[in-house]
């Protein structure tokens, strides 16, 4: 039978994703080894003497063929073993999982805040589209979107922490912290993500459904008598879903994986972080599994992104 | 007496009295040298340690790479929290001289190839085991290990062999050196249980803090140790934390809104703004770090002795302090060594000249400008400061090309390869060892090749003198040597600029390192 139309286009996808991401893996690698310098290199850094370096690269397996230790890094990948970080010999997949726990932390909270008041005020902008709230909704989000992320952070750190001092300036989180601590020491930076993030997603959504405001039957609920809100409600916003989700998802993407400057202001210990940190290192196994990791969120979001698409749109769900 | 004592040492705090007297009177009344110290500090300073409290440190120098395993150590988080919770053989006073720490009692054989070390007895690891000369011997031995990579290895090289014998340590040389217990004080050498040779990361030492916190890159931290043996030396705060910050922004912020105590790696040019926020005090301290620009003796056109003493005379030294370091510095004299170490001598001060530099640039015969590599790692504001050269020596009739390279790549591809780039040295803990690991003919990091049988002969025997004057002459030779014939440009000795905030008390910066030495979380308290 081989399952509905839905269920094997939504298969199709997965296995699209699965084989996108092995191209990403080979990418990553290619990456990785054309950086200048080695990892033997950056480890002992500035006293490196050229026998200390040969001991170390024999030690650290960088004699092998590029290809070989392409192969015996994805047979790990494969397998779950995500390998052993070359500086501090520490299991990478133990390391790492605390710092993206900490990432989707503070990108949970930065989208719950943005994703519901994006789309309201989107809503809110098409219900009073061109007049004065409309044109404050745009302006606003527009002009906090324009200014770069760092400069916001110094402006709420000056503000908050330092000035008024309602919030640390500071946002290390660690295990065991009490979670309404927690949620204060993030609340700067995931205010910076916010306004990052919420102008495009308002703005899309604005679009999305004054688009389809132009349609007929949307004329024949004006003429039915219902009421603004309702119209856009029940008959626009449904219709429109598919750009929104799609704007979303991309959006959540950036919280993930775009991230490292407003950790790096707030010291946030995300991934992020982790990534420039050992970037700096040529710790390469430790910024193969976060590429990898990144790309995984990226192109399982955007998967998402087109399922919903798919079963928001009957015209998609039975193709001819 | 404790009157008399008290009167002597508000004497110390009045400069009418040396500390060095103090402490020879104080024993004439029959009190213990560190019972004298912490009274001199706790008087001298008009403060009273606070016990207590957490005590963080804002800093920079941190990365997910950390490891605990002192022989690891190369950033400045691991060491300053490595003096925390490690404790050594000995340390540096701020005048130079070594305080006793694990060691009881060094003495060497005459010749100066044979040392003994008498190890402290009843001190406690924080694993309950006592230290024993086995874990001291142990910990030498690895650290010497040509397959350790221990950031110690070079100052050990000369190390032939070290056994324990009761409660002492004798290390035999393969040469004389009237510095070795200087080697010991390095911060690498952190004395573990059996050397940590069974567990190099697991963080136990002796120190007054016990590592409760190990999240590298983000922050460690550690509470008291019950059992510290030092007393109350230092370890006046209940826990003390490291909070990685390496923007600069934020450790400022993070300061003035007293989340911590105390940060390191202030910028020179915000100084004067951070001066102003109350309750902050910058602190900085003439350190032996300093920026140099530097010429290959052996490859042209900079074999040419000429050639290099018209570079020199077209430094303008004042104005790179003034405007790289914001006078956060000193100026230098193209010899690597300041007041800051042990036996130093003035030099002459070499000015800009720039007749004197156009005069030897014409006897060198060299024509065409001068190639000069540079990159914003080798320290803060390098390219700024070789554009700023390019003008000095433009004045001189001298044409300098300032090429850019990556900071990427920049310590393997261009320092100590390429014949003329600036470059940074954190400066050692003595002369000989400054100009061993950077001077000697034989060094790995010869960065200036100054190959010089003269200046080879006299760091040897300097090394085995053991008569002080002597030996004070020998490096005062050395330095002119280096100065007048050497590849060096030395336009300045950077300052350490740290700042605490109201909170910390105690802090007292100290010319050795960064943190006072990387003692400040150790031996500052929480004031209320």
């Amino acid at each position: 039978m081989g399952g509905s139309p839905i269920l094997r286009m939504i298969s199709q996808r997965i296995a699209l994703g699965g084989g996108l991401l092995l191209a990403v893996s080979a990418l990553i690698f290619a990456g990785t080894q054309i950086l200048p310098g080695d990892v033997a290199q950056s480890i002992l850094g500035q006293s490196a003497t050229p026998e200390s370096l040969a001991n170390l690269r024999e030690e650290l397996g960088l004699n092998q063929p590029a290809i070989v230790r392409y192969f015996v890094w994805l047979g790990g990948v494969m397998t779950g073993d995500l390998g052993t970080a070359l500086t501090t010999r520490q299991d990478i997949a133990t390391t790492l999982l605390p710092r993206l726990w900490n990432t989707l932390f503070l990108a949970f909270w930065a989208a719950i805040v943005s994703v519901p008041l994006a789309i309201l005020l989107g809503l809110l902008a098409v219900r009073y589209r061109n007049g004065p709230i409309d044109k404050a909704i745009s302006g606003f989000a527009l002009a906090s979107t324009s200014l770069p992320e760092f400069f916001i952070g110094y402006l709420l750190i000056f503000f908050f922490a330092v000035k008024m001092q309602w919030f640390p300036s500071i946002s290390t989180v660690y295990d065991g912290m009490p979670f309404l601590e927690k949620l204060r020491a993030i609340v700067l930076p995931a205010t910076v993500l916010v306004l990052v993030v919420l102008a495009h997603m308002m703005r899309m959504t604005r679009a999305a459904i004054l688009n389809v405001m132009q349609s007929a039957y949307i004329e024949t609920a004006e003429l039915k008598g219902l009421g603004a809100l309702d119209i856009i409600r029940k008959h626009a916003f449904p219709n429109a879903i598919a750009p929104i989700v799609n704007v979303v998802m991309l959006n959540l993407a950036f919280l993930v994986v775009g991230v490292v400057v407003v950790e790096v202001i707030f010291v946030y210990p995300g991934m992020g972080q982790y990534l420039v940190d050992h970037v700096a290192k040529r710790d390469v196994p430790v910024v193969q599994a976060v590429g990898l990791i990144f790309a995984a969120v990226y192109i399982s979001l955007n998967i998402i992104a087109d399922i919903a698409a798919i079963l928001a749109n009957p015209r998609l769900r039975h193709p001819k | 007496m404790s009157k008399e004592l008290e009167f002597l040492s508000r004497h110390v705090a009045l400069g009418k009295l040396s500390r060095r007297d103090f402490l020879g009177r104080a024993a004439a009344l029959g009190v213990a040298a560190p019972f004298a110290n912490s009274l001199l500090s706790s008087v001298a300073f008009g403060q009273e340690p606070v016990k207590g409290g957490t005590l963080k440190a804002g800093l920079q120098g941190g990365e997910a790479t950390n490891s605990l395993d002192p022989a690891s150590f190369l950033s400045q988080v691991p060491f300053s929290f490595g003096k925390c919770w490690g404790d050594y053989l000995v340390r540096l006073n701020r005048d130079g001289s070594l305080q006793n720490r694990l060691a009881e009692e060094i003495g060497a054989s005459d010749d100066a190839m044979t040392w003994t070390m008498k190890i402290k007895q009843g001190v406690e690891f924080h694993n309950g085991k006592t230290v024993t000369a086995e874990d001291v011997a142990a910990t030498i031995e690895r650290h010497a290990d040509e397959n350790s990579k221990s950031g110690a290895l070079g100052i050990l090289k000369n190390i032939t062999g070290v056994k324990a014998s009761g409660n002492e340590v004798i290390v035999t040389l393969a040469s004389a050196d009237a510095d070795f217990p200087y080697l010991m004080a390095d911060y690498h050498l952190i004395i573990q249980p059996n050397g940590g040779k069974d567990n190099p990361t697991e963080g136990i030492s002796a120190g007054p803090y016990k590592v409760t916190i190990n999240e590298p890159g983000v922050r460690q931290g550690g509470e008291k140790f019950a059992n510290y043996w030092g007393g109350d030396d230092m370890g006046h705060a209940d826990q003390i934390e490291i909070i990685v910050i390496n923007d600069a922004t934020a450790r400022t912020s993070a300061l003035q809104g007293g989340q911590v105590q105390m940060i390191n790696r202030v910028e020179p040019k915000i100084v004067e703004l951070i001066k102003r926020v109350p309750g902050v005090t910058i602190q900085n301290v003439s350190g032996r770090g300093h920026y140099v620009f530097i010429m290959h003796c052996n490859t042209a056109p900079f074999d040419n002795n000429d050639l290099r003493l018209a570079l020199k005379y077209a430094m303008n030294r004042e104005e790179m302090l003034d405007k790289i370091l914001f006078g956060y510095g000193s100026v230098g004299n193209d010899f690597p060594i300041n007041a800051a170490y042990p036996l130093f001598t003035e030099l002459e001060q070499r000015t800009y000249d720039p007749d004197k530099a156009k005069f030897h640039f014409k006897k060198s015969g060299h024509d065409g400008p001068v190639l000069l590599r540079t990159s914003d790692v080798a320290f803060t504001g390098a390219v700024d400061a070789a554009q700023l050269y390019q003008q000095s020596c433009a004045a001189a009739g001298i044409t300098i090309e300032v090429k850019r390279e990556p900071g990427d790549g920049y310590w393997s591809e261009v320092w100590n390869k390429q014949p003329f780039s600036t470059s940074y040295w954190g400066g050692r803990s003595t002369q000989d060892q400054m100009y061993t690991t950077a001077y000697y003919s034989k060094a790995d990091w010869n960065d200036t090749r100054f190959f010089n049988e003269k200046f080879d002969q006299m760091l040897l025997a300097a090394r085995s003198e053991l008569d002080e004057a002597k030996r004070k002459q020998m490096y005062a030779d050395m330095g002119m040597l280096v100065r007048d014939e050497g590849g060096l440009i030395l336009p300045m000795f950077n300052d350490f600029i740290d700042a605490s905030g109201a909170k910390a008390g105690g802090f007292n910066p100290h010319p050795a390192g960064e943190m006072m030495d990387g003692y400040a979380l150790a031996e500052c308290w929480l004031s209320a």
